[in-house]
Parts: C-alpha cells; structure tokens; sequence
C-alpha cells in the first residue's frame, strides 16, 4: 500500500506550529513521551511502548563456532524488521531504506560500543562460542522508531539469561534452566538513542519526533549515549548542516534523557525481579490493562464432555462408508507407475490437419492401449475406419487391443466428421 | 454402517485456559487485537479494504493477504502453511465480494507461543476484522486440542502437553452452526477419536463465542 501523502495544509501547519514553540500532543521542546516497558514470560522478552510507538524485543542465544579471526569471542546478531501490521507502507520483502538505515544504527549503538562483553560468551575457545541473537519487532510506527528499539534491546539484553556453563577438561556441560539457574550476560554499560528532529534549516529543535513531526522533518540528529555521558554514536541524516555549538547543546540535552530513560529501565527491570521471586503471576497476559474497556479476560473454563463419547459414536454409526473407488495404480514402464486416469483432451484435434494431428492420435492411441479400464465410449458413433487416419496409426498389439484402437480412432473421426460437415453445409 | 470399537472410558480433561483479548491496541492498522490463551499471546493488525496492486488485483473480490511473523528467526515453511490455513478460514468467512478490487492485509505477530498457536492465531485474527468493521457473514474461533499417550482428549494443550502427545488438531468452527471451516491434524489418531475431538471442541467453541461477545458488549455498551 502506497503511504497517504501529507497534505500542503497539514505541513504548513506542522512547520508555523512549531515555529510558535507548539506541539500537536502538547509536549514541550524537550519533552519525551510516556516510555512503558513490560516483560514476558521468558527471559529475553520485552515490548517497549514511546508513546503509541511499539517495539517487541526477543533476545535468544545458541552455541556455535566461533568466527575465524575472533576466536576468543561470542557473536552478536541484530535483526529488526518493520512488521506489515506498523504501517501501511511497510511491504513485506522489500528492504526499503528506512530498514537498513535503522539495522546498520542498532547494529553501531550496541555492537561498535562494546557495551556487551564478548568474551565471557565464549565456552571453548576456537569451537564454541554463544552467539546472542537480538530480535526487534516494530508493531506500530507513531514516529521515533530508533529510540524505542533501543531501548528494548538493550533492556532485552539486561533482562535475558543464558543456560550456564560448565567445563572440567575436555567435557563441556550445558545446564538446562531446570538444573541450574540461567546466568545474565555481562553488560558494561546500557547506550541508549536519543532522536533531534530540526525544522527550517536547523533554526528549530524537537526531541522525540511524533510520525507527523517526522514527515515535516529537514534532518535527524541522532545521538546514543550511556549514563556515564560517554557518546556510542552519533548520525547525522537529511543533509542539514548543524553548528558545532547546536551539536553540544544536543549532547547535553541527550545526557539527561538518557539518565531518565535508565533509571526507568533499571526500575522496570527491578520489579520483573522482584515478582519472579515472589512467586507472583508475571508476562504479557498479566501486563494486560483491565480498567480498560478494550481488554477483557475470562477465567479457566471447564468444558462439559459427558457425552461426548456417544455423540461420536451416533456419528459414525450413521455415516456411510465411503465409497470404493480406490483406482489400481498401472506400471508403463519399469520405475513410471500411474493411478487414475487424468483428463483426456476435448479439444477435438481439428486445429492442425496436417502431421501433428496424427502424431496426437498416435500417442494418445498408445496411452489408450495400455490403460486397464477401458473407457465408456457413447455407442452410437458410427464406427468408420476413414483412409487418411488409419496410415499413421501404429497398432501395438493388433489382436488384443484392435477394439480400443477402433474405438479411439472413431471418437476422433467423428469428431473430425463434425468438422468436415460443417464447411458442407 | 461402519463398525466402532469402544475405546475405554471417556474421561477428558477438557479445561480452556485462561483468555484475554484487548482490541484497538495499535493506532496506526484499521483493526487489530491481541488474543492471550494461557501463555500463549498472538498479535493482529488488519489493513483494507485498501489499495491493491495490479498484479495481485481481483476485479470481483478483495484480495486478502496473511502474515504470520515468528517472534525469532525468518519466517519459514510451518509458518506459510499456517498463513493459508488462516486465509482459508478468512476468505470463508469474510464478505470479500462486497469489496472488489481492493487489499485486505491481516498481519500476525507471535508475541509468545506456549502450544495451541494456529488456534490463538485464529481467535486472534477474528477479533481484528471485527475490529476493523469488515463485513462477515459469520464468525470463527480456533480450538486446539491433543490426544496424548493414553487417549485422553486434553482441550488447549501447552507446549509442553502438545510435544508429549500422539496427535494435535486445530479447527476453526463457525459461530452460526459451529461447523467445522478449517482443521489441520498432525499425529496418528482413529475416526473415533477425530469425531469425538470435533464434538469436544464444538463444546469449547461456545465459550469462546461468548466470550467474544463480552469482550464487545463490555466495550459498546454504556452499562
């Protein structure tokens, strides 16, 4: 589906708004929107909602070889994909630019800034290392897709547990989480994205711009930071030119949104710890909101079957046996086994008088001839031998098989008769 | 007449798990609605009737289109055999005619599988076109049942149930006649047990009718 485009009234309006310092939701410059982080049942698992944007993070892993010139390290994947159901723009096989640009900064945000120790996933160096898996699902696109699908991998990774490890000499263990309890990845530190949206050449800045602020946008500043203010990454995309001074403003500005954003996560992360602990019920289907009148729950439901039993048996008892037109498969040849028939050609042969048609009735005469059922053929059609047929034809078995040659050879004539008396009269 | 051979007692434990749905989750998709059994959680988002493209464009009926997204990993063979046993119930059950030469794109997210997925998928995928206001001519839902070693039915199994069992069978059953639409098996089980099966998910499905229709009236009406 083509995306709507944006109407010229809609843009003017966008651009003189925030000209005026105003947002559509009412936010301030600097304002992010409301960031929710619920967790699912396994370890690894977590939706992450800015605003009305949805992100689902899955975070697994696996042992494999390690890479030929790192063979003390584990391997890293990021996938994330723009699921069909976020946008009606986003088409499903088509690596649209959007994707690549967003894999290649999540891929720099957590791989080039080294912020998961590699070197603890290895087991035995040179033939075994854990390879983590990250796993980022876009649900629904309300703008600012890079802050929200850091946010949820990087707390995938913080929530996620490994089976653990054991090696005594030559014998590797691995423990299912029955045996022993799973072990965390060993995370240096949490980079989180921050997003600058600037309007009019530069004169105007937006944290967290909203799909619309987005489509309206010049360019995008980009800028992934840790809480001890160390910068992973920076991008700058849209060809605006920024001032040195704008660009530090930015980092100050990103520096005390990334100290927020981590003291939710860690809180987030502290109280799925918490109720795993306590025993309590944790996952999405508790995560569901129940004041809202949009979701409902039902209890467990006792399904009566009492007589299920004979209700079955009054059905079968009742159903006649199917019936018997199980088709004995014929052999052509040694190794080609037919079952059935197929469809024969209706077409009536009248198209090409000449060679081909006899090469038709030929082979068709030679399929004829071996099959075991002999077809029903209307008995009323005169059964005429005419010349210019009978000389192409090859007979296999003449004795046996005569029947069915003439058989066949009269349903073609009369239809080749049909033909011919058309033009008569 | 076939004959039967009694098979033992008929003692089932024929228990649904415990179901939440939330609808109109997703601002951007005309509809969509996440169904939860147990554990097992799926995600919908339904766009149409929409734009279609000339190539797939069918000048009497919407074209409808299924995908079903694993939560890790590239989406393979036993996904694209669910996608058509979803579209096959879809297309039964939508009045595609109404709307021609137009799209109708239903996505699915498997947020977490913990056993009886086509079902959840189903469930689902009906919420989100009712969501969506696309015409239908009647309703589905999906119920999942497993035979297990000793040949007792257990209604809505677990992952863990449905790897311990000798046969798993899903059906989408309509909400007028509760009629079989669709069933897919997997495992070896006898035209006994498949028709006993059938009727107990029969009995399944009227519960989950209702509970479609609370999900509804709890959001429609003003008490």
């Amino acid at each position: 589906m083509r995306e709507t485009p944006l109407s010229n009234c809609e843009r003017q309006f966008l651009v003189q708004a925030i000209a005026e310092k105003k947002r559509l939701d009412g936010r301030q410059t600097y304002d992010y929107r409301n960031i929710k982080i619920t967790f699912g049942t396994d370890y690894g698992c977590c939706i992450v909602d800015l605003g009305k944007t949805r992100v689902l993070a899955q975070i697994s892993c696996e042992l494999v070889a390690p890479k030929m010139n790192r063979p003390t390290e584990g391997i890293l994947f990021f996938n994330l994909e723009l699921s069909q159901m976020a946008s009606p723009a986003f088409e499903p096989g088509r690596q649209s630019e959007l994707v690549v640009k967003l894999n290649r900064l999540v891929e720099r945000c957590l791989r080039n800034s080294k912020c998961i120790d590699t070197e603890s996933l290895c087991v035995v160096s040179g033939e075994k290392v854990w390879q983590i898996r990250v796993d980022l699902h876009l649900l629904n696109h309300d703008g600012n897709i890079m802050d929200a699908a850091s946010i949820a991998a990087i707390t995938a990774l913080c929530h996620f547990r490994r089976p653990d490890v054991s090696i005594q000499g030559e014998d590797v263990t691995v423990y299912t989480p029955e045996e022993r309890d799973p072990v965390p990845l060993s995370i240096h530190h949490m980079p989180i994205c921050v997003s600058f949206s600037f309007f009019q050449q530069g004169t105007y800045l937006l944290v967290d711009p909203s799909e619309r602020e987005e489509r309206v946008m010049d360019g995008l500043l980009v800028i992934a930071m840790n809480k001890h203010r160390e910068i992973c990454t920076i991008q700058s995309s849209g060809g605006i030119m920024l001032l040195k001074d704008q660009v530090l403003r930015c980092s100050k500005i990103a520096s005390v949104k990334v100290t927020e954003i981590s003291e939710l996560i860690q809180k987030a992360l502290e109280n799925d710890k918490k109720v795993r602990k306590e025993g309590g019920k944790f996952g999405f289907a508790e995560s569901m909101p129940n004041q809202r009148i949009t979701a409902y729950k039902m209890e467990v439901a006792p399904v009566d079957t009492d007589d299920i039993g004979k209700k079955a048996e009054d059905l079968i008892s009742n159903t006649e046996p199917p019936s018997e037109i199980i088709p004995s498969p014929v052999v052509r040849a040694p190794g080609t086994g037919q079952i059935g028939e197929g469809l024969q050609n209706s077409w009536g042969l009248d198209e090409n008088e000449d060679g081909e048609e006899a090469e038709d009735q030929t082979m068709e005469e030679e399929l004829q001839t071996m099959d075991v059922k002999v077809k029903s053929v209307n008995k009323e059609d005169p059964i005429v031998l005419s010349d210019s047929e009978e000389e192409d034809v090859v007979v296999l078995e003449p004795k046996i098989m005569k029947k069915e040659v003439k058989v066949q050879a009269s349903s073609t004539a009369a239809s080749k008769k049909k033909k011919k008396k058309k033009p008569a009269h | 007449m076939m004959q039967v051979t009694q098979s033992g007692s008929f003692q089932h434990a024929a228990v649904l798990r415990e179901f939440g749905c939330e609808h109109s989750l997703l601002s951007r998709p005309d509809g969509s609605a996440s169904f939860v059994q147990g554990d097992t959680t799926v995600l919908a988002g339904v766009y149409g009737p929409a734009e279609v493209m000339v190539s797939k464009e069918s000048f009497d009926r919407a074209t409808l289109e299924v995908t079903l997204k694993p939560k890790v990993g590239m989406p393979g063979v036993a996904e694209r055999s669910k996608e058509q046993c979803i579209r096959q119930t879809c297309e039964a059950a939508l009045l595609t005619r109404l709307h021609p030469r137009t799209s109708i794109t239903l996505s699915l997210q498997t947020v977490h599988d913990d056993g009886a997925l086509l079902a959840c998928c189903l469930n689902a995928a009906c919420m989100a076109l009712m969501d969506a206001g696309l015409p239908m001519h009647c309703l589905f839902c999906g119920v999942c049942c497993a035979i297990d070693q000793q040949g007792t039915i257990k209604l809505d199994p677990t992952a863990r149930e449905e790897k311990e069992s000798r046969a798993v069978m899903t059906f989408a059953l309509d909400s007028t006649d509760c009629r079989v639409m669709m069933s897919s098996t997997k495992g070896s089980y006898t035209a006994a047990e498949l028709q006993q099966c059938i009727a107990v998910c029969q009995r399944a499905s009227e519960s989950i009718f209702q509970f479609y229709r609370d999900s509804v009236s709890r959001r429609y009406c003003k008490a």
